[in-house]
């Protein structure tokens, strides 16, 4: 962890996340594991004021927020890069035609030293596909612009009732390499 | 209520969709959510009229559950019923596991099981020797049960109602559904929040 520029610590990428989430209200989180988002998630699970799960299937998570959605709830999909090319079906045909809000917290993996081929391949249809369905996605790669960028866009989604996609890159995160 | 008279896959009786979902509204007396799956489900809802808490999925087959559970999540003092059909749920079966980890008391799975992709030109579907509350049960859903008929069906639902999670199963006939949903998903959306007193 480095400082910032008046010299005080610098919180962790995942604490900014988490906290800017719970200020927007945004405290129902559905997530497929991924090894990059473990400390977000066990940041949520330590949480009382957030209910946080995991579902078999990203999918499944995207029809639970829906329906939380229109149930007066707000909440976030948290997954990596291969679960979200299981999604292009719900995106299509319930997400965006039923201008919902959904929050995707995407872990940026196959990129910038992933060692998994099935990943590197998977992560070349992550943009493609939100781009074809008009998805608002932001790559975000500074931990001096994660607030702005996470606070406005769930702002935006709700304003708008329209979906948007965070994409958190390794220049962020950290990512995953064979060492890790 | 006792679960252990259960009626078997076996000796349930084949029942008529439109009908059954019916009878079921008919129950529904707390403004209940409906949330019915794709295709002839949701047709045969539609059918039963106008109500302002049901939601009606136009695509995004086998999440007529998971729905059902975020809409129950999200307010837990209204009670919320999934209708969905046996092709669908099991595009989603982990959705049956999610449903008992949470253990919403406010949920319950209405199954409407005949066997076929019927929307579809009515193939069968892969589960010619499946039990799904044998599925449900095994996936930790402890409330699940056959409906030996219509009566049947409408006691497990007061049950149900009571406090959940349930599943319930019915066999149904493969009559086609009586009528077909209007396709506006924004205003099917829109309308159901309003029922759910989350828009005014």
């Amino acid at each position: 962890m480095g400082t910032s520029e008046d010299g005080a610590p610098a919180r962790a990428w995942h604490a900014v996340v988490a906290a800017t989430l719970k200020n927007n209200d945004v405290r129902l989180i559905a997530y497929v594991p991924d090894r990059v988002l473990t400390p977000l998630i066990a940041c949520l699970h330590a949480d009382a004021d957030v209910t946080i799960f995991p579902t078999a299937r990203e999918e499944e998570a995207a029809g639970i927020l829906a329906g939380a959605w229109m149930g007066g709830r707000r909440g976030a999909l948290m997954m990596q890069t291969s679960g979200f090319a299981t999604l292009a079906n719900v995106l299509a045909s319930l997400i965006v035609p039923c201008q919902i809000p959904l929050i995707m917290l995407i872990s940026e993996r196959g990129v910038l030293g992933e060692f998994n081929i099935g990943q590197a391949l998977v992560a070349r249809t992550l943009r493609p596909v939100l781009d074809a369905l008009a998805i608002t996605h932001h790559t975000i790669t500074r931990l001096d612009e994660l607030e702005f960028i996470v606070d406005r866009s769930v702002r935006q989604a709700v304003a708008t009732q329209a979906p948007v996609a965070l994409l958190l890159s390794p220049l962020l995160t950290g990512g995953k390499t064979l060492a890790s | 209520m006792p679960h252990g008279d259960n009626a078997a896959l076996g000796n349930a009786k084949v029942m008529n969709r439109f009908e059954l979902t019916r009878r079921i509204l008919a129950q529904l007396e707390r403004e209940e959510a409906v949330v019915a799956g794709i295709g002839n489900t949701n047709f045969d809802l539609w059918a039963c009229g106008p109500r302002a808490q049901n939601f009606y999925m136009l695509g995004s087959m086998g999440l007529a559950v998971p729905i059902a559970l975020g809409v129950a999540l999200a307010q837990p003092r209204r009670h919320v019923v999934a209708l969905e059909g046996d092709g669908s749920l099991l595009m989603q079966l982990g959705c049956l596991t999610t449903v008992a980890t949470l253990g919403p008391a406010n949920l319950t799975i209405v199954l409407m099981d005949n066997g076929i992709y019927q929307i579809t030109g009515s193939q069968p579907t892969p589960a010619a020797s499946a039990d799904f509350v044998a599925l449900a049960r095994a996936a930790g859903i402890a409330r699940a049960s056959w409906a030996a008929d219509e009566g049947d069906c409408e006691r497990l639902l007061r049950a149900a109602l009571a406090g959940g999670p349930s599943f319930i199963a019915a066999r149904i006939d493969t009559q086609p559904a009586v009528a077909t949903t209007e396709r506006d998903p924004a205003r099917i959306r829109e309308r159901f929040m309003r029922g759910l007193g989350v828009r005014t």
